[in-house]
């Protein structure tokens, strides 16, 4: 074979293969089964657009909506359901209003820095209605951050006394939860990872396997996009 | 035997000494292309000068790429001479060259000229490890100690998945997201891991420290002028590993102590968790982390 034609191929082998990565990275998340979310846009015409987030965090997500039914899951409210998406689209300089219900109990925080909440408006959260600036951070339950936005907050666990637990996902408002709100605002379009700091993975090493290393259940992107 | 009627013509035998003609062109070319790679190219080398181990580094590479340009001038000269003197002029026979024969003369100038100058690198290199531990981290009893070691303003690097944490034990164990050190002063690095092995790497500064769970990392680094720089994750540790990185900053003592009373500030609600001792029936929590595996950061 001619030297050439030798070049040629390898040259089209790589470039076959540099395709093939970009194709891999750029479609990861879809890859990974976790479509992304359009949160409905308000006042999408008025230069400041609005989305209103609904989000339930649960100790195991169940067999409706996923093949490892007793991993953790972060879900989203997607035209009235519950679904399993953890990559969100955002229009970039927005309002967010995010509300989540956690039906999940304590496991404590490793580290008191993320009891804080901070990167949010006002630096602080609603929890069930009364306004805080830190929870103990023995009560955590999970955390959400963006830390290249620098959100972070803890959300409170429920109780290990309380009636009407919620055993698998999607969990109903009647089962014992706690409501926490906040609302932040995005800047430019940007693709911006999210995640839970506690180690909640029950049955992993170290609590971060299975559900804390695989996008759509207790990882995502917020993809920030220009409206 | 005779030779074939349509043969090409060999080419004539050669007196030329062409091993001292590469000799000489190795040695001007090294004499000028030394000094301008150590003074020209040196400085421009990473990690630069944000801190007295960064500029110790760039020191260093410059001392080392000194040491190289040399055997690659002799590598450049040897490839061009052979591919100008000895290559196959058209229609030329190629015929075999002469016998390699060994010179125990060249072999034992080699075998110095080399032992040498990986002995001088050995004793380099060991020499500035020693000096100030060059950034690196040294474990939890460092024997490469700066010169101010004793007054080092001590910072606490926590890594986990997956994020750098630096807890301040001296502002009463305000934690922070971003890195914020005082310039023109001596810094002992605390590097530890909540969870998996993390590397942590502020890249200007020159500092990299492995961060192993229940390990108390030091590292020390003196900074230099008010400036910014790169925190990156330089060990492979999960899912999100490549966004594992951070600014920090450099600022004037002013600056500095503003931003530190606004970061205690901020950080007043998790001090009482911080400062109740669990044997006093508090939280495990503390100014100072404990590295241990199984338990919380504190």
């Amino acid at each position: 074979m001619r030297v050439g034609v030798k070049l040629l191929l390898i040259a089209a082998a790589v470039t076959a293969a540099g395709v093939l990565i970009g194709f891999y990275v750029s479609h990861l998340t879809k890859l990974a089964g976790s479509p992304a979310y359009s949160a409905p846009v308000q006042n999408a015409g008025s230069g400041h657009p609005v989305v209103n987030l609904e989000i339930q965090t649960v100790a195991a997500v169940g067999p409706k909506l996923s093949q490892n039914p007793d991993w953790v899951s972060y879900l989203v409210k997607d035209n009235g359901q519950w679904k399993r998406k953890t990559v969100w689209d955002l229009p970039a300089h927005a309002t967010i209003n995010v509300t989540i219900y956690n039906f999940d109990g304590a496991s404590a925080l490793r580290n008191p820095f993320y009891a804080r909440p901070q990167g949010m408006v006002g630096n602080r959260i609603m929890v069930d209605g009364q306004p805080v600036d830190h929870i103990d951070p023995n009560d955590a339950s999970h955390t959400f951050a963006v830390p290249a936005l620098g959100i972070i907050l803890a959300i409170p666990g429920v109780t290990d006394d309380a009636k009407n637990q919620c055993g698998y996902a999607p969990c109903q408002m009647s089962n014992a939860h706690r409501t926490i709100k906040f609302t932040f605002h995005t800047t430019t379009p940007g693709h911006f990872r999210w995640q839970c700091f506690v180690p909640c993975a029950a049955g992993w090493i170290d609590g971060f396997g299975g559900p804390m290393q695989t996008i759509g259940y207790m990882d995502g992107f917020l993809n920030v996009k220009a409206a | 035997m005779a030779a074939e009627p349509n043969a090409a013509p060999a080419r004539p035998s050669d007196s030329t000494n062409h091993g001292m003609r590469v000799v000489v062109a190795w040695l001007v070319l090294s004499v000028i292309a030394t000094p301008l790679v150590a003074i020209f190219v040196g400085p421009l080398f990473p990690p630069g000068n944000a801190s007295a181990e960064g500029q110790g580094q760039v020191f260093d590479n410059q001392v080392m790429t000194a040491f190289v340009t040399p055997i690659l001038c002799l590598l450049a000269v040897f490839f061009a001479y052979g591919l100008i003197t000895f290559h196959a002029r058209r229609n030329e026979a190629i015929l075999d060259g002469p016998p390699l024969r060994n010179d125990s003369q060249i072999q034992l100038l080699w075998v110095v000229i080399t032992t040498t100058m990986v002995l001088f690198l050995a004793g380099f290199g060991t020499y500035e490890l020693l000096k100030d531990g060059s950034g690196g981290g040294q474990g939890p009893s460092p024997i490469a100690l700066p010169a101010h070691h004793q007054d080092a303003f001590e910072v606490q690097v926590i890594g986990q998945q997956w994020q750098f944490t630096y807890r301040y034990p001296s502002l009463g164990g305000v934690e922070s997201n971003q890195l914020i050190l005082p310039a023109h002063t001596d810094v002992a690095l605390h590097v530890t891991s909540l969870d998996v092995i993390h590397s942590f790497w502020a890249v200007e500064l020159g500092v990299k420290a492995d961060a192993n769970p229940g390990v108390d990392n030091v590292a020390y680094v003196e900074t230099k002028n008010p400036t910014t720089f790169h925190v990156r994750c330089a060990e492979l540790c999960g899912l999100w590993h490549g966004y594992m990185y951070n600014n920090g900053r450099v600022l004037d003592p002013g600056p500095w102590h503003s931003w530190a009373t606004q970061a205690a500030k901020l950080y007043v609600a998790i001090k009482p968790y911080m400062d109740k001792q669990e044997a006093d029936g508090g939280a495990p929590y503390a100014h100072s982390y404990l590295p241990a595996p199984d338990r919380r950061a504190g």
